[in-house]
């Protein structure tokens, strides 16, 4: 066969089939009724092959990797049949069970701190998996553990082997998660969403350490993800899933080139890309995923496809490959899939995107604008205390120790930054208008340490500046309808009770929600609208600048298409500034004019967003854009990734000289008398050779590369 | 080129509930909130039992003595010590006094006293737990010392100290003084369930909104855990009666001439064998009270609960584990109440 | 760790210091221990009465702040003074703490062993028969107050004594007064006697605890980490024996301390009920008598008791769990 001759894109042969799943049903009881997660699911899977699951949240992916496992709730109906080396799992005894898990089959969880008990060292709990499938006494299976915590990477693995869960990092967790895995040679890994908990330099890490795992093992991997980017750099084949059904199925590179379902093609135009600087409007998918409670009957996605026809109700279509093709490789659960391919469709030509308005402040060169934010050498510093009782300061943690901003009207800052760089205190400093502990922050040109702490002065700017946050759940108060959650900031500014009924219809019509709706509660709103509710009552008080902390990063990539696409529109419209959190770089490539980078506390690199994506200065914003994954298999595999090596370090210490130098890839390659400068200066903002553009980037020694 | 056919694309999601058009219809969606809750609180038998049992128990302790043709201190020297007749539903005790009537009377005393300390002390925890919990510093710290002290001082010892002096204040006195021993444990969980609610965004929102700190917790803390202060004080009511018979059974609590079931139990206890009408109904009585308000208590902690799945047998861990798919089923809860804290 | 256990301790101290106080303080001001004189027949001179009440150090003629400082000055030197008749309480302190723990001991760590383990088992089996009969059985016990529960217990011993015509079960006071026999038949004689007692200390714990930990139980049946050890091929029992019961005992900690205080407060109606004389039974003897010192005494030894099981608890919290230790 040529399967057996074939090879993974890891570089593992691909062998003989190790898991055949057929027919895969899980039901979930419910006083409403059965939940139908999983709907009949074929998989076949061979030794040294990775398949990508995609799909975004409640689409039965995760449901069907833990019943892959037989780690589903007892109260779970699990039908149809699952074959690990042809023994049948469904079914199976727990006694069996027990006998496979962790020996032919293991798993890598999304959370790896709740995933290990906090009460056993990291060792004891690996070395159980061990002991747990091999006659070995217990100081082999520990010698077992150290051995695997070497081939993921982590240093000093005698030591680290005697740690508890909570003294290591969640990469380093992830890597002691995936030892875990791999320690008894199993045949099949599955991976659930292994990186969404991790900053994307450290993404890039546990993702080499999974190819790693496998090489190693031999295995064959199934990768859980709702992030293409991840998906198209990781997997031999690719699943679609919706609605608890695979709904396409193929090769990466197949898939990616030509998707045959609209809702892949959707999920593929939704993504904002690191390599595209078009500055098209993203292709939102409309409404939301069917409840799979009340299913029944019909193409799934029919009520959000712009091809629906009447056909497609009558009956839910199945996977199919179509006549022509040479094997039945590539399927796709859409009866007009042949017009597609025929058309060669791209997500624009099936989904009608908005056209960008153009904003007239756009026209207006950048130094003639007015200045609406500027932050000069932010310093914010929290003590750091001990003792339960009696609080005592032990230390201090220099949470911001030198950010700069700097937002002309009409503008969309993206302020990038991983997990720890500071960014929410920087948001909080800025939202909080009281005087810098040092540094300075001016607002409309005026300076906060002016205003004082008197309450008068600080409310007259309160309209200015508004906030949206991450979680569309935990900004809106429960308890209150959403025209109370809007009309808030008009109340708090002393609006009229006739003014506020006037604007609160008005800011709803704005956000594209039904007015009508404002007696309802938070949560009778699905996430994306949510977020919309959120970005109202952000425009209630007609701010000139509003701060988006991470707006997007909560919801699914369909979704967040729409609320990237309003918020550009507002912006243009309104003639808003954003200072636009993200931890995504596609995004911020996607919305903003301007980008600046933060790590650990400083603002280490500035400019606009072609110039840093294009030709970024500082080796950490190199390493960032190279952690990104692109949704492009064939690009994305031709990458060279730069891996910037180990997790931040603790903002607890003050450091000298250039904070980036102890994980810095250039720094690793100076010779002495250069690095001194790094250790002993602290680097200043530079164009470097990118001279005649206002970009800068704190580094002595930049290097020039193209990390995309 | 495209594909559109002619279904209308609208930006805004569509969710899974029909829009509502006017005010008739929002009402109806509140009522309907409040139905499913009723409707959760009922499908638990415990809580239904103990609903039942509660307005059976408060109709016996207020119409009770209107319709036993006595009154709980009148003495009736034909019926000395006699068991339960058609005249004396109970019976009588020793001195002729009708034994219905007097455990309704006690009854009556205890039910006022459980009310009433539960609701003082949930407002006073509720608002020194927010208070202490939204300004920390010094105030959490002083407000914390009080619960401490209070905690560490036997709340019996104390209040069977200072009732010989507090006797001319009747019984009210009792209710301030049991009320006064029982939010410490309340507002600490208040206190921490605050310090949660403070981090959420939606109170950092209205912060740099510039809302006072009053609004605040009134707008946005007290009613996120209101549902725990609700079950709080359920629970509460029967715990008051408990303490309130214990103490009244050392003759520290309420005093002759009026009854309460504590009284009534400390006085009978011995003719138990005997006698047994004198001692079971009010035994009976406090018993069935207090586990019809914990009953409750429980029961509607699980309705406000959205993640229990009431009047269905499937764990806890069933509904983790099955969380991913309770998240594509978005109507499973459609207008469960918000999360309350997971404390205690 | 050891810095951060002293300062409990020194914490611990001055809310035990505040306490005592209060209570001294609020007997002072709430007793009439003259009364206890003036009601003595024949009624001794008024000038001997106030002599003998300054000497306790409760006369209500001496003003308060000074008596206060008086006492405070000697129980620092550990003399907590004398009772209205005149006995040392240092003395009469120890023998009614020796007969207290006598009563409690065995009732309590019976409690809170069997209750864990009920709850445990409860977790494991939710929803099961055995889980709701226990359920409705918890409930009604923490619904029944403990000086109810005491004499419901002693009232079917009374029957059931009756009914065997023999005086099977023993339930007043510690033994038999005037007791004759060989060791072995005096240490049955106690146990005997302890029977009701204990039962009566036990169930309520065991109510209590058994509903506490099933929580703690269920919530850590849910956890990631139950999941993960059953992905390593961990049986189901062996999984929740080791990584969730341990894991479940650690909020339970703070709760024993907690317990703790209600065990001992139960006690007063325990004692009472079953003609112990101890130390609740003491202190109830102490309010009927306006005896300030000994109210206050026994106030500084529940409080020293409620704060040493928080201590233990803190200590326990910190070996049962890493975290706890790293934090500290």
């Amino acid at each position: 066969m040529t399967a057996a001759m074939a090879s993974s894109f890891s570089g593992v042969e691909i062998g003989e089939v190790v898991l055949e799943v057929e027919n895969l049903t899980v039901g979930f009881p419910t006083p409403n009724g059965v939940v139908k997660a999983v709907r009949g699911i074929d998989l076949t899977l061979r030794r040294g092959e990775v398949l990508g699951i995609v799909g975004e949240s409640g689409s039965g992916k995760s449901v069907t990797a833990t019943a892959i496992m037989g780690l589903l709730a007892p109260t779970a109906v699990v039908g149809g049949s699952i074959r690990l080396g042809g023994t049948e799992l469904v079914g199976a005894t727990d006694k069996r069970l027990s006998g496979l898990r962790g020996a032919k089959i293991a798993m890598v969880f999304q959370d790896p701190l709740s995933a290990f008990t906090p009460v056993y060292t990291i060792g004891d709990q690996i070395a159980e998996t061990v002991l747990a499938h091999r006659k070995v006494s217990k100081q082999q299976a520990t010698e077992r553990a150290v051995e695997l915590l070497k081939i993921v990477g982590i240093p000093d693995a005698e030591r680290r082997v005697r740690a508890f869960p909570h003294e290591l990092s969640g990469g380093m967790r992830q890597r002691a998660m995936i030892a875990m895995a791999i320690a008894n040679d199993p045949d099949v890994i599955l991976a659930d969403e292994p990186t969404t908990a991790l900053d994307v330099t450290i993404q890039a890490q546990i993702i080499e350490v999974l190819r790693t795992a496998q090489r190693e093992t031999g295995a064959a991997l199934i990768f859980v993800s709702h992030d293409l980017g991840v998906i198209a750099g990781f997997a031999d084949r690719v699943a679609v899933m919706y609605a608890g059904r695979v709904v396409e199925t193929a090769t990466v590179d197949e898939l990616f080139a030509q998707p045959r379902m609209p809702y892949s093609l959707g999920l593929i135009g939704a993504v904002p890309r690191l390599d595209q600087s078009v500055h098209e409007a993203l292709v939102p998918i409309p409404g939301t995923p069917p409840s799979l409670l009340e299913y029944s009957g019909g193409c799934p996605f029919a009520d959000r496809c712009p091809m629906v026809i009447p056909a497609c109700r009558a009956a839910e279509p199945a996977l199919r490959a179509l006549p022509g093709d040479p094997d039945e490789s590539h399927t796709a659960a859409c009866i007009r899939s042949e017009e597609i391919v025929e058309r060669s469709a791209t997500p624009r030509d099936v989904f009608p995107t908005p056209e960008v308005t153009i904003a007239a402040l756009d026209r207006v060169p950048r130094d003639e604008r007015e200045v609406v934010l500027h932050v000069d050498g932010l310093v914010k510093t929290f003590p750091l205390t001990g003792g339960a009782v009696f609080k005592r300061r032990v230390g201090t943690v220099w949470a911001v120790d030198g950010v700069d901003l700097d937002i002309r009207a009409g503008e969309t800052l993206g302020l990038v930054g991983e997990s720890g760089s500071g960014k929410s205190t920087t948001l909080t400093e800025i939202m909080n208008l009281l005087p810098p502990e040092a540094g300075s922050i001016e607002l409309l040109g005026k300076p906060f340490a002016e205003l004082g702490s008197s309450r008068a002065a600080r409310k007259s700017l309160r309209s200015d500046v508004s906030i949206v946050f991450q979680d569309p759940m935990a900004s809106l108060d429960p308890r209150m309808p959403v025209a109370e959650v809007i009309a808030e900031p008009l109340r708090a500014a002393g609006r009229s009770t006739e003014q506020i009924d006037a604007r609160v219809p008005e800011l709803m019509s704005l956000v594209g929600l039904d007015p009508n709706r404002g007696g309802l509660f938070p949560h009778e709103f699905s996430g994306g609208q949510r977020q919309r509710i959120s970005i109202a009552r952000a425009l209630a008080v007609e701010p000139r600048l509003i701060v988006l902390d991470e707006p997007v990063s909560a919801l699914d990539v369909s979704i967040q298409a729409g609320v990237l696409n309003l918020l550009a529109e507002l912006r243009a419209r309104l003639g808003l500034s954003y200072l636009f959190v993200s931890h995504d770089l596609s995004v911020i490539r996607y919305i903003a004019d301007r980008a600046s980078v933060m790590y650990l506390g400083r603002t280490v690199e500035t400019g606009s967003v072609e110039e840093i994506f294009e030709h970024p200065l500082h080796p950490y914003t190199q390493a960032l854009l190279s952690a990104v994954p692109i949704p492009d298999p064939v690009k994305e595999r031709s990458r060279e990734r730069i891996l910037v090596q180990g997790d931040p370090p603790s903002a607890t210490t003050r450091q000298t000289g250039c904070r980036f130098r102890g994980r810095c890839q250039v720094f690793a390659m100076l010779d002495e008398t250069r690095r001194t400068k790094c250790v002993e200066v602290v680097p200043l903002p530079e164009p470097h050779w990118r001279v005649g553009t206002d970009h800068t980037a704190a580094c002595h020694w930049p290097v020039d590369v193209d990390p995309i | 080129m495209t594909f559109s056919s002619n279904t209308e694309i609208t930006e805004a999601e569509p969710t899974l509930l029909p829009p509502l058009g006017n005010d008739r219809q929002l009402k109806r969606a509140r009522g309907g909130r409040a139905g499913i809750l009723i409707g959760r609180v009922f499908s638990n038998r415990g809580a239904a039992f103990g609903v039942v049992v509660l307005i059976l128990l408060f109709a016996f302790a207020f119409i009770g003595p209107l319709i036993s043709g006595w009154s709980y201190s009148e003495l009736d020297y034909t019926a000395l010590r006699k068991p339960p007749s058609a005249l004396h539903w109970f019976g009588t005790n020793n001195i002729g006094q009708d034994v219905f009537t007097q455990t309704a009377r006690g009854m009556q005393k205890s039910l006022l006293i459980g009310l009433l300390v539960a609701l003082f002390s949930t407002a006073v925890a509720g608002f020194l737990g927010a208070a202490a919990g939204y300004f920390g510093g010094r105030a959490d710290r002083i407000i914390m010392l009080v619960v401490d002290v209070l905690l560490v001082l036997p709340s019996f010892l104390i209040i069977a100290i200072l009732s010989p002096r507090l006797k001319e204040y009747g019984w009210i006195v009792l209710v301030v003084l049991l009320a006064a021993f029982s939010w410490m444990v309340t507002a600490r969980v208040i206190r921490s369930m605050t310090l949660s609610i403070k981090e959420r965004e939606y109170v950092r929102a209205a912060q740099y909104m510039g809302i006072g700190s009053l609004a605040i917790i009134s707008r946005h803390i007290l009613p996120n855990v209101a549902s725990f202060l609700i079950i709080d004080a359920t629970i509460a009511v029967g715990g008051a009666v408990l303490g309130e018979a214990s103490l009244s059974y050392f003759g520290f609590g309420v005093q002759a001439p009026d009854v309460s079931l504590g009284t009534l139990i400390a006085a009978n206890q011995n003719a138990a064998l005997t006698s047994p009408w004198l001692f079971y109904f009010s035994a009976a009585g406090l018993v069935l009270f207090a586990l019809a308000a914990n009953l409750l208590g429980d029961g509607l902690r699980d309705a406000f609960d959205p993640t229990s799945v009431a009047g269905k047998r499937m764990s806890r861990s069933a509904r983790r584990r099955g969380r991913a798919a309770a998240d594509s089923a978005r109507t499973s809860t459609p207008a469960a109440a918000p999360e309350i804290g997971t404390a205690r | 760790m050891v810095r951060y256990l002293a300062k409990r301790l020194v914490y611990y101290a001055v809310l035990v210091f505040i306490a005592t106080s209060l209570t001294y303080l609020l007997a002072s001001l709430s007793f009439n221990p003259r009364l206890t004189y003036e009601s003595r027949n024949p009624r001794p001179p008024a000038s001997v009465i106030d002599t003998q009440l300054s000497q306790i150090g409760v006369n209500d003629h001496d003003p308060l702040i000074g008596r206060y400082l008086t006492w405070a000055g000697k129980t620092f030197t550990g003399d907590l003074g004398l009772t209205v008749t005149r006995k040392e309480i240092d003395n009469e302190f120890w023998v009614r703490l020796g007969i207290s723990l006598r009563l409690l001991i065995i009732g309590s760590i019976l409690g809170t062993v069997l209750g864990v383990l009920l709850g445990f088992w409860n977790a494991l089996r939710q929803y099961r028969l055995s889980d709701r009969v226990s359920t409705i059985l918890s409930f009604v016990l923490l619904s029944t107050p403990v000086f109810l529960s005491a004499v419901l217990l002693k009232i079917g011993a009374t029957g059931l004594n009756q009914a065997l015509g023999i005086q099977l079960i023993n339930y007043t006071g510690e033994a038999t007064a005037g007791f004759q026999g060989t060791l072995w038949e005096a240490l049955g004689d106690r146990a005997v006697h302890l029977l009701l007692p204990t039962i009566s200390i036990a169930i309520g714990s065991i109510a209590i605890y058994s509903r506490y930990q099933r929580a703690t139980m269920l919530d850590v049946l849910g956890s990631d980490y139950i999941r993960t050890a059953r992905a390593k091929g961990l049986s189901r029992t062996r999984a929740t024996l080791k990584h969730g019961l341990r894991t479940a005992l650690i909020p339970m900690t703070t709760l024993f301390a907690y317990g703790f205080l209600g065990i001992f407060l139960g006690a007063t109606f325990t004692e009472k009920i079953f003609g112990w004389n101890g130390l609740g039974a003491w202190f109830i003897e102490g309010v009927q008598a306006n005896d300030v010192n000994v109210v206050t005494a026994y106030s500084l030894f529940a409080a020293v008791v409620v704060l040493l099981a928080g201590f233990l608890a803190d200590i326990a919290n910190a070996a049962l769990d890493p975290r706890v230790r790293a934090a500290r």
